[in-house]
């Protein structure tokens, strides 16, 4: 029995627990706003806000339903455009209109209920922040820069709206309707998610955002283990010099946590470059980690930070060590990951990620690569780590190169040497994100771009090297 | 009845962009998949080929029919009718029998009283192919003498002549990729059985007429059994024009069978690998200037990729050979274009409909003389554009040409000089970030090709009440149409907007429709508007004045809903009148008839007038390239665009970014991949990719070149559905130059989508 609130609407269904809220949405409670594009997150036709509790406060955030097990919405509010609808338009909706942001209609929903979450996240308010919150939105037919031009004077619009408990202002200002004043009271009375005791024929779920891109027809009719919400699994602490993330975190928290943000002062810029914001809303970096795509940007990522991962079994290894062969990982059926660690980089150390697709954001890496380089005063690579993605059978630790590279200075001959190992490390394979030469020239680009950001002038070494 | 008043008094309706969006934003609007299941619907699921070529050795299907929850597994031989869906050339079978072409291509249909039954029964049946040999590339298909139809030829001049008198000839080979149409509703259909062994179909098409006769002839039955309903589409794009057809037909078939609803909508991962694209062209090119650059003479030979059956290619063919000149003024001109079959899914019409991919190669060609000769493109293009008086390779007389007009307002603002220096500066200046800029003019041909189509019929009705129903063989699928059409309702009658409603698309109210495409649906369906909103006033005027006993010659008309006798307003309005007008027996009723005058078209010479009119404009496009990465950002599109007297600027602007931002992902990004075995690689969204907010330009500006010149589009407002697209091959022209601006020395061939790997490649490759 899953318990939710939809809309104004209480909910108790017995379906599959693995069965999307699309489907739940569309097909059990005929609320047809809601569009099915594509079933595997990329178009975000299928948008829905998701109100929960984080720290004790009651928080949306849009998320696109074919990708969200029924299990992940227990004791949440699922918000449909049905569940914004009032006698008139809402704000969101009329600056949709009013900037002709709508011709065919079928991927408008999306953006005014992604719109509708920004009006609603008081940590947003700049024109920025409102095309950050529909950049997993898709529209074939408008070019953008109408909607542009919605997303512009909703974000003037709300200059005025209180920085916390904003829903009494948002309801006077016709945002969401009046029920929604009360929501927070009727969740405070659903149970909080169960979670069911680990066994063979239970599939563990976390956002979902890659087994049902993947086994769609395995998970909907699956019973499932809710990691997404289990509050042991949700945590970013860092103790004495060591991060430490539950394995639930999702790219947003992990993006949004002050902790990071002291860290890597550019975090923001790099998880633009990862998936979308309705994604990064409920993908965990733990399930980027089991899903061992080539090329996992998140994994990538912490690769290059010399991650390690916790088990439930208590077992402890590198992240680098996870890795076997295609799809394969050192891991047993029942080993669920429990937490991810890295060392707090050394005083110094330059951190970088890069990725290049066809299209810049919301898609799929040609290669990406992840770099932590600390050089002493001298200019001596103190220590080293280097990722690539897309380059082999799975997210690849370049640890030859990086050995290579500790204890040396980065002379144009050592960074031409590194290109060599690092060429004979890797082994693409040509597919439709590009072919296996592309593939080795650009991790030679990539790398050179990691050197760059150390302030090295790389211009003339891309003279010298002939691709 | 004078109403030239109503549009102007009334600002509001020149932004009025539609009844439908209201309901858009509210997620109230109703596609194929919402509409309510009625009791016992079945799903219908297409089970496809999984190779591109063989014959089917055995078909095995018995345990899948036999699983709980399927009703019946159709395969060729439970066609009623014909099996056969070929619009143009009857060469497509619904059901593959005995042998499959293409990937994808449907073999049987499950029917089945779940998804998951379906679902399971697919997986269950057994098929045993014995491969052929498989053909990807159009130049193969044509060295193995493998053409979907005959070949065409558009000359004018002598070309071979002309050449000897060139002071430059350059030659050069040119290849485009197809595209995904990616409508975001995907294709589907919904049909149920009604009395008299008749067939009612919800279809998201472009083409109702279609739909009924494919339905029609599938089943057997008369296109009067079969009525085709389309109350708007989630995008079209030229992808429901013809391939809407063979999912309507499916739906159809279960339920004229099994006497059920039946309802087939394609998931999307069916939809991309099942469903034809923009034709890919192969094509190669000879180019001949004077020393003054004046472009004497021009060959160009295209090798169309059609797939594996007709569908729209001979069409699309055409109008490649149409625009192979592009806005230029050539002479002498031989272009020659061949449709070669490949053992691809069918490829269909997209926006542009050929013309694009025409015009491309003339851009390359002129591109590669100007890198040749040391030039900028933009001093060879402006000096070719076309005039009134030229002549255009298929015959017809350029008249009330803006192809100089638009290009020089964009120069007076832009100044390229300018641009020149301002890029040139900043290349010297950076290393590893380069900028590039290009000028793409247009000029597209308004009219189907196929003189036959250029017909339309709309049925107006005056309900007693005042209020008003249009209905037209228009389909609106975005584009504005249902607004168009009401406001030229409006117009005509004196009415205010709120009066009147735009019924659905259905083959009952409106008969023989031609498809929503070639930019024509507003011009061929708002004139039909037109037509009967005429009728019903040469009655009504009469009536008015002799029931308020109003002088013969004197000049009554509505404002507003208001009576205007003389220019002066009365105190009588629409709605008493009408009520009178139907208690005194006035027919308010009319089916209008529009058929484009002028438009001929002669086959066997290749010769004729075939447009009603021309479209034109030029774009300047800028963008920056980092050389490190091979990734760019296109900086600005500014366009100046030939609107005529735009009647709603608000959709127009709309169809211009919308077909503008397609067409320069056309350009960049959105690459077809099919491997050697014609299997598609970019299968998904998420590996074919087209433009997110983040990658269109950061600035698109676009002013209408206003013209009042008499023309035959509605209102003098010019047809725009497609000609912006074509903008959007200046995107890959300035970033083919901002990476030259890196390395003159590239190897960058002439291979458009030019993706951030043909970029990093051409960066650092050498001749």
């Amino acid at each position: 029995m899953i318990e939710f609130i939809l809309n104004n609407q209480h909910i108790k269904t017995t379906q599959p627990s693995g069965s999307t809220v699309l489907d739940f949405v569309r097909y059990h409670k005929r609320l047809m706003g809601t569009k099915v594009g594509c079933r595997e997150g990329d178009c975000g036709a299928c948008t829905v806000l998701v109100g929960s509790f984080e720290n004790n406060k009651l928080v949306y955030r849009n998320m696109t339903s074919c990708l969200m097990p029924l299990t992940n919405v227990q004791g949440k509010h699922i918000v449909t455009v049905e569940g914004i609808n009032q006698s008139e338009l809402t704000p969101v909706q009329q600056a949709m209109i009013d900037t002709n942001g709508t011709q065919c209609g079928f991927c408008t929903i999306g953006f005014v209920m992604s719109l509708t979450g920004f009006v609603m996240n008081e940590t947003c308010c700049s024109y920025t922040d409102a095309i950050k919150a529909i950049d997993g939105n898709i529209c074939r037919c408008t070019g953008y820069k109408s909607i542009e031009k919605a997303a512009n004077i909703l974000s003037n619009k709300i200059t005025e709206r209180p920085t916390s408990n904003a829903t009494e202002w948002l309801v006077e200002n016709k945002f969401i309707p009046e029920y929604f004043k009360n929501i927070e009271d009727r969740l405070r009375l659903i149970p909080n998610p169960v979670s069911q005791p680990n066994s063979s024929d239970v599939l563990p779920i976390g956002g979902g955002t890659d087994l049902n891109v993947q086994k769609h027809h395995l998970v909907k009719k699956s019973e499932t283990l809710n990691l997404f919400d289990n509050p042991s699994l949700k945590y970013i602490t860092q103790v004495t010099d060591e991060i430490k993330i539950g394995a639930s975190v999702t790219v947003a928290a992990f993006e949004e946590s002050t902790i990071i943000q002291n860290i890597l002062p550019d975090i923001k810029k790099y998880t633009k470059l990862i998936s979308s914001s309705p994604i990064r809303n409920m993908a965990t970096i733990a399930g980027n980690f089991v899903n061992a795509s080539p090329i996992g940007d998140m994994t990538i990522f912490m690769l290059a930070l010399n991650a390690k991962v916790v088990f439930n079994s208590g077992r402890e290894i590198y992240l680098k060590d996870l890795y076997k062969g295609y799809k394969q990982l050192d891991k047993t059926k029942e080993e669920l990951i429990q937490e991810i660690s890295f060392k707090l980089p050394i005083t110094g150390s330059v951190f970088n990620f890069e990725k290049v697709s066809k299209r810049t954001h919301l898609d799929i890496a040609s290669v990406n690569s992840a770099c932590l380089l600390k050089l002493n005063n001298e200019g001596i690579i103190e220590s080293a780590h280097l990722s690539a993605g897309g380059v082999g059978p799975y997210p690849t630790y370049l640890t030859k190169t990086a050995t290579f590279l500790t204890g040396k200075k980065l002379t144009d001959d050592v960074i031409e040497q590194a290109i060599n190992i690092m060429q004979n490390e890797v082994s693409p394979i040509s597919d439709a994100r590009g072919t296996k030469e592309y593939k080795r020239l650009l991790l030679r680009q990539l790398f050179l771009a990691h050197i760059q950001k150390q302030g090295v002038e790389v211009f003339n070494l891309l003279n010298d090297i002939s691709a | 009845m004078s109403t030239k008043k109503t549009i102007s008094d009334s600002k509001d309706i020149k932004s009025f962009t539609g009844p439908d969006f209201y309901n858009h934003v509210a997620g109230k609007s109703i596609y194929v998949d919402d509409i309510p299941a009625m009791e016992g619907m079945l799903f219908v699921k297409v089970f496809d080929s999984v190779i591109a070529h063989g014959k089917i050795l055995s078909l095995d299907y018995t345990a899948a029919e036999q699983l709980e929850g399927v009703v019946k597994i159709f395969s060729a031989k439970d066609i009623t009718g014909e099996n056969q869906i070929g619009g143009i050339i009857p060469d497509e079978p619904l059901l593959a029998d005995g042998e499959v072409h293409f990937c994808g291509q449907p073999v049987l249909l499950i029917a089945a009283e779940t998804e998951d039954a379906a679902e399971e029964a697919y997986h269950k049946i057994k098929v045993e192919y014995d491969p052929l040999p498989v053909i990807t590339n159009p130049r193969e298909a044509f060295a193995k003498g493998k053409l979907l139809t005959s070949s065409r030829k558009f000359q004018l001049g002598d070309t071979t002549a002309a050449f000897k008198n060139c002071t430059y000839v350059f030659e050069g080979t040119t290849e485009v990729n197809g595209q995904e149409h990616l409508y975001l509703e995907t294709q589907g259909a919904y049909a149920y059985p009604t009395e008299h062994n008749s067939v009612r179909v919800y279809s998201s098409t472009q083409g109702p007429t279609q739909v009924q006769k494919t339905v029609a002839r599938v089943l057997g039955i008369g296109m009067n059994q079969v009525e085709v309903d389309v109350a708007r589409l989630g995008g079209g794009f030229g992808g429901k024009e013809d391939q809407a057809s063979a999912y309507a037909a499916m739906a159809a078939l279960v339920a004229y069978v099994l006497k059920k609803p039946a309802k087939c909508i394609l998931n999307r991962m069916e939809d991309m690998r099942m469903t034809g694209k923009r034709n890919p062209y192969s094509s190669d090119f000879k180019i001949g200037l004077d020393k003054e650059l004046k472009i004497l003479a021009y060959e160009v030979t295209h090798y169309q990729n059609g797939g594996a059956a007709a569908d729209l290619s001979p069409a699309i063919l055409e109008r490649t050979l149409f625009h192979s000149t592009n806005s230029y003024n050539i002479p002498n001109v031989l272009a020659t274009a061949h449709s070669c079959k490949t053992n691809l899914p069918p490829n269909t019409a997209f926006r542009g409909f050929g013309g694009p991919q025409g015009m491309y190669v003339m851009e390359c060609a002129i591109d590669y003389v100007a890198k040749q000769l040391g030039v900028t493109a933009d001093i060879i293009q402006r000096k070719n554009l076309l005039k009134d008086g030229d002549e255009f390779s298929y015959g017809q007389i350029v008249s009330a040409c803006e192809a100089e007009s638009c290009w020089d307002k964009l120069e007076k603002e832009v100044s390229i000089e300018k641009i020149k220096e301002e890029i040139n500066a900043f290349n010297k200046e950076n290393k590893l970030i380069k900028k590039g800029y290009s000028l793409m003019p247009i000029c597209f041909g308004i009219s189907f090709t196929n003189t036959m189509l250029n017909q339309a019929r709309a049925l107006v009705h005056v309900y007693l009440d005042g209020s008003i129903g249009v209905s037209t063989g228009g389909v609106e699928m975005g584009q504005g149409l249902n607004a168009k059409m009401m406001q030229v309702a409006a117009k005509e009658f004196g009415v205010s907007l709120i009066r009147i409603k735009v019924e659905s698309t259905n083959t009952s109210r409106v008969v023989n429709t031609s498809p929503s495409a070639a930019s024509s649906t507003a011009d061929l369906n708002g004139k039909a508007v037109q037509d009967a909103c005429k009728q019903i006033q040469e009655r009504l005027v009469p009536f008015i004045k002799q029931e308020l006993s109003i002088g013969i010659n004197d000049t009554i008309y509505f404002v507003q809903d208001i009576l205007y006798v003389n220019g002066i307003a009365t105190t009588h309005n629409w709605k008493q009148l009408i009520a009178i007008a139907y208690v005194k027996r006035i027919n308010l009723s009319a089916k209008g008839h529009y058929a484009t005058p002028v438009i001929n078209f002669d086959k066997t010479t290749e010769k004729g007038h075939p447009f009603a009119y021309h479209v034109y404009g030029t774009a300047l496009t800028k963008v920056t390239v980092d050389c490190l990465r091979g990734t760019y950002e296109l900086d600005t599109v500014k366009i100046v665009h030939d609107a005529g007297a735009s009647m709603n600027p608000a959709v127009d602007i709309g169809q211009c970014e919308g077909g503008l931002v397609q067409g320069i992902g056309w350009m960049t990004m959105e690459e077809v991949v099919y491997n050697e075995n014609g299997k598609l690689l970019s299968n998904a969204l998420s590996t074919y990719k087209i433009p997110d907010i983040y990658s269109v330009p950061n600035e698109i500006d676009i002013e209408f070149l206003k013209t009042e010149k008499d023309n035959l589009a509605i209102l003098k407002s010019k047809a725009v559905g497609e000609p912006p697209l074509m903008y959007g091959i200046g995107a890959y022209f300035a970033i083919r130059n901002a990476v030259l601006a890196f390395n003159p020395n590239t190897n960058i061939t002439y291979h458009a989508p030019i993706t951030p790997e043909k970029v990093l490649m051409g960066l650092y490759s050498k001749k």
